[in-house]
C-alpha cells in the first residue's frame, strides 16, 4: 500500500518536474553558456568598454556612438531575458529572434541572456517574463506580435525593468519603460516581388498567410507592387491558414495554389519550412520570409527576406544599460527602414536562376527607396478602384500600414470579413 | 484543376491520417476501452517516423517506429485502464498530455532536420479512370495502405473468428470469461493496435503529408478521429467516408480562396466540423443495440450522480 502510494506520488512529481522545466529547456543551456562567460570576466569596466567599443564598430548603425545616457530604468543590467512564441529552430521568425539574442550575448560578454522558447501569447507569457525579473532581469524582450499585452502587464508592475516588444504598436500613453520595434518588413518584400514578377511564366504568383493584420497587408500589396513593377500582367493569389505555423494547413494551401498554375509562392508564416519544401518538390519557385531556407530548395529558391535583429537588439540593450532608455527612440514604437540605413529585415541571397538584369532592376530600386522612394509612392489603387496612396504621396513609414486597409489592384482574393 | 477534384483529392490526402486513427480507435472502442489519447498516438507516431526516417534513410522503417511508438503510448493507456481500472476517458486525456508533452520535448532537435519522405505515386491502370483515378490514384503509398485496410478492418471485426472474440469482449465480457477465454489480452491487444493504427496515421501526416515536423502538428485531428468513430458506430466503411468527408471539408478553405473567394476566415475554418457532426448524426444514427455494452458502461459511470 505504501510502496504504491510513494511510487504514484513520486511519478507525478517526476512529471511535474519535467512539465515545469520544459518551459525554460532552453535556460538552463543559455544560462550554462553565459554563466561560463560570465565567470570569466569578473572584470572591469576595462572589458565593459571594449565590448560597446566594438560594437559600434561592428554595426552598420550611424549612431551607435552618441547612446544617450542618464538613470533611466535597465542600467548597468546584468541580465537580458528574451521570449519567444515559438522554437528557436523553426527555420524562421524565432529563430531569427533567438539568433539576435545571441549576438546580443556574444557582444557582451558579462551580460547573462536568458531565453524562452514556445511562450504562448497569454497570460503565460506575463508568467515567465516576471519569474526572469525575479531572477534578475532588468531587460526584458517579448518578441512575439501578441506578446503586447502581458509585456504591458509586467512592464506596468516593474517601472525599474525596460520592456520592449517585437512587431506591434502601443496605442495612447507610452510609459516611461517601454518601447515597441520593427523593420520595415515590407521593403525588401517588394524587392523580391520584383524577382517574383521577373522569374514568373505563368504571372501567377501565391501568398500564403496566417491573419490580416496590417504588416501581412502591407507585405502581400508590397509584393504585387514589386511584381507589377516589372510585369504589369502579374498577380498574388493569397490564401490564409488562420495560423503562423500549422505544417498540414500550409501543404494543403500550397498545393491548392500549384493547382492553380501559381509558380512563384511565398508566405508570411512563423515557420517557413514546409511551403519551401512543398514547392522545391513540385517543380515551383519559392520566394523566403523570415529566414534564408535556401537549403530547401537548391533549385527553386529565388530570393527572400531575413531578420538580422543582432545590431539592433544590441543598440537597444546598450541604451538601458547606459540609463539612457527612457526619452530615447527605443521608448516609443520604434520604426527602422532602408531610408535610416539599419533596417533589420534584409533581402536573402539569391537562387540560382536569379539573371543579372534582375539583380540590377532590384539594385536599382534599393537606392530609390533607400533615399526618396518608397514602394507605396502613390498612385496605388485598391481592388475596387479606390485610391490608396494618392498621385506624388510618399507615406512615411509610421504611417504605411496604417495606411494598408485594402489590397491593391492584382493581388487575387478578398481581405476576410468579420 | 476543378473545384471538386480539387477537393476531393485534398480530402482523401488530407483525411488520411484521420482515417488510419479512426480505424484503430474502431477497434479499440469495439473491445469496450475508449482511448481519448488517440491525439497523444498520433504525435508520437508522426515524431517518431520522421526522426527515424531522417536517421536512416528510410521512410518505411520511420513507419515501423511510428506504429511501434504509437503503440506504446496506447499501452499506458491500457495498462491504467484495465490493469488499474482508471477512468478511462480521464486516462485518455492524461496519454494525450503526455504524448504532448514528450514529443514536443524530444521533437525539438527534428524541427529543422531534413527526412527521405512518400512521393505520390500513379497507380498503373487505375489512375486513368476518368475523374476516380485522378482524385484516388494518384495518392502516396500510405494512402494505397490505407485503401486496404478499410475492408481488411471490416473482415476482421465482423466476419473472422478474431473479430467475434473482440466484439464479445466488448459487448458482454462475461459470456466471453464463461467459454473460457480471457478478456484481458484481448482488449490490452486491441488498444494497443488501436495505437499502432494512429501512430501509422501520425506518420502520414509528417512524411508523406507535409514532409516536416512541428509540435502539436495533428492541431485536434486525433479528437476528429473519436469523434467519427462515435457517430459512425464504429463501422470500417463509415469510419472511413467520415473521416474523408472531414478532410474534403479541410481542403475546401484553400480551395476556395485560391479561386479568389474570400469568406468570413473563421467560418471556413468551422464548416469541417459542422459539417461531418451533422452529416454523420443524420447518416449513422445511433441505435442503442449497436454500442457495445461494455462501452455503454464506460460512459454511464462518467456521469456525475
Amino acid at each position: 500500500m505504501n510502496i504504491r502510494r510513494l511510487a504514484s506520488l513520486a511519478a507525478a512529481t517526476a512529471i511535474m518536474v519535467t512539465a515545469c522545466g520544459s518551459d525554460k529547456k532552453t535556460d538552463s543551456t543559455a544560462a550554462a553558456t553565459a554563466t561560463t562567460t560570465a565567470a570569466t570576466t569578473a572584470a572591469t569596466t576595462a572589458a565593459t568598454t571594449a565590448a560597446t567599443a566594438t560594437d559600434a564598430s561592428a554595426g552598420s548603425t550611424p549612431d551607435s556612438a552618441e547612446i544617450p545616457t542618464g538613470d533611466g530604468p535597465g542600467k548597468g543590467a546584468t541580465k537580458v531575458g528574451f521570449i519567444f512564441v515559438g522554437p528557436k529552430d523553426d527555420y524562421g521568425y524565432n529563430q531569427a529572434a533567438y539568433d539576435g539574442s545571441q549576438a546580443v550575448a556574444a557582444a557582451h560578454p558579462d551580460l547573462e541572456v536568458v531565453t524562452a522558447e514556445n511562450v504562448p501569447e497569454d497570460d503565460n507569457a506575463t508568467r515567465v517574463m516576471e519569474k526572469m525579473i525575479s531572477d534578475g532581469a532588468t531587460i526584458i524582450f517579448a518578441t512575439s506580435y501578441g506578446h503586447l499585452d502581458p509585456a504591458l502587464k509586467v512592464a506596468e508592475a516593474h517601472p525599474d525593468v525596460v520592456v520592449v516588444q517585437q512587431g506591434n504598436f502601443i496605442q495612447g500613453d507610452i510609459l516611461p519603460n517601454v518601447g515597441t520595434y520593427f523593420g520595415t518588413v515590407y521593403e525588401p518584400v517588394f524587392l523580391a516581388g520584383i524577382a517574383a514578377g521577373k522569374a514568373t511564366t505563368s504571372n501567377k504568383l501565391g501568398y500564403v498567410y496566417a491573419f490580416p493584420i496590417p504588416q501581412t497587408i502591407a507585405n502581400i500589396n508590397a509584393f504585387e507592387l514589386g511584381a507589377k513593377s516589372v510585369n504589369p500582367k502579374a498577380e498574388t493569389y493569397v490564401v490564409n491558414t488562420s495560423s503562423w505555423c500549422d505544417p498540414a494547413k500550409q501543404a494543403e494551401a500550397a498545393s491548392s495554389l500549384f493547382a492553380q498554375g501559381v509558380d512563384v509562392i511565398t508566405q508570411h508564416q512563423d515557420c517557413t519550412a514546409t511551403i519551401t519544401k512543398a514547392a522545391e518538390e513540385a517543380g515551383k519557385m519559392v520566394v523566403g520570409y523570415h529566414a534564408d531556407a535556401s537549403a530547401l530548395a537548391p533549385k527553386g529558391w529565388i530570393t527572400g527576406s531575413e531578420w538580422a535583429w543582432g545590431d539592433l537588439y544590441n543598440e537597444i540593450v546598450d541604451t538601458a544599460i547606459a540609463g539612457g532608455f527612457t526619452g530615447s527612440k527605443f521608448n516609443a514604437n520604434y520604426r527602422v527602414g532602408y531610408k535610416d540605413g539599419g533596417n533589420p529585415f534584409v533581402q536573402s541571397k539569391y537562387g540560382p536562376s536569379v539573371t543579372d538584369e534582375t539583380k540590377a532592376l532590384i539594385a536599382d530600386q534599393l537606392k530609390l527607396i533607400s533615399t526618396t522612394g518608397s514602394p507605396f509612392t502613390g498612385p496605388i489603387l485598391a481592388q475596387d478602384g479606390s485610391t490608396l496612396f494618392a498621385a506624388g504621396e510618399t507615406p512615411a513609414y509610421a504611417d504605411v500600414e496604417s495606411k494598408n486597409t485594402k489590397f491593391v489592384e492584382g493581388v487575387v482574393g478578398e481581405i476576410p470579413a468579420g | 484543376m476543378s473545384l471538386l477534384s480539387e477537393v476531393l483529392t485534398g480530402g482523401i490526402r488530407g483525411g488520411t491520417s484521420i482515417n488510419y486513427a479512426a480505424l484503430g480507435e474502431s477497434v479499440s472502442e469495439r473491445s469496450g476501452v475508449v482511448n481519448l489519447g488517440t491525439e497523444g498516438s498520433m504525435l508520437c507516431g508522426a515524431l517518431a517516423a520522421y526522426a527515424i526516417a531522417s536517421e536512416t534513410g528510410h521512410p518505411w522503417l520511420g513507419v515501423g517506429a511510428a506504429a511501434a511508438a504509437g503503440g506504446l503510448l496506447a499501452l499506458v493507456h491500457a495498462y491504467f485502464v484495465l490493469s488499474r481500472n482508471a477512468n478511462q476517458l480521464a486516462t485518455g486525456l492524461v496519454v494525450l498530455f503526455l504524448g504532448l508533452g514528450l514529443t514536443s520535448l524530444f521533437g525539438v532537435d527534428y524541427v529543422q532536420a531534413l527526412a527521405p519522405t512518400f512521393k505520390p505515386y500513379a497507380v498503373p491502370v487505375l489512375s486513368k479512370i476518368p475523374f476516380l483515378g485522378g482524385v484516388a490514384f494518384k495518392q502516396d503509398p500510405l494512402v494505397y495502405l490505407s485503401y486496404i485496410l478499410v475492408p481488411l478492418s471490416w473482415w476482421m471485426i465482423f466476419r473472422s473468428r478474431a473479430g467475434v472474440l473482440l466484439r464479445a469482449a466488448g459487448e458482454r465480457s462475461e459470456v466471453l470469461a464463461t467459454h473460457g477465454h480471457r478478456v484481458k489480452p484481448i482488449q490490452y491487444l486491441s488498444v494497443v493496435i488501436g495505437g499502432m493504427f494512429a501512430g501509422v496515421g501520425g506518420a502520414h501526416l509528417s512524411i508523406a503529408y507535409t514532409k516536416s515536423w512541428f509540435e502539436n502538428m495533428t492541431q485536434g485531428r486525433g479528437f476528429v478521429a473519436v469523434a467519427v468513430v462515435m457517430f459512425a458506430a464504429r463501422q470500417p466503411f463509415k469510419v472511413a467516408a467520415g473521416a474523408y468527408l472531414f478532410g474534403a471539408a479541410l481542403a475546401l478553405s484553400p480551395a476556395l480562396q485560391s479561386r479568389g473567394y474570400g469568406i468570413n476566415q473563421f467560418a471556413l475554418d468551422a464548416i469541417p466540423y459542422v459539417v461531418t457532426i451533422l452529416v454523420l448524426v443524420v447518416l449513422g444514427r445511433r441505435r442503442a443495440a449497436e454500442t457495445p455494452e461494455g462501452l455503454s458502461k464506460v460512459f454511464e459511470a462518467s456521469t456525475v450522480g
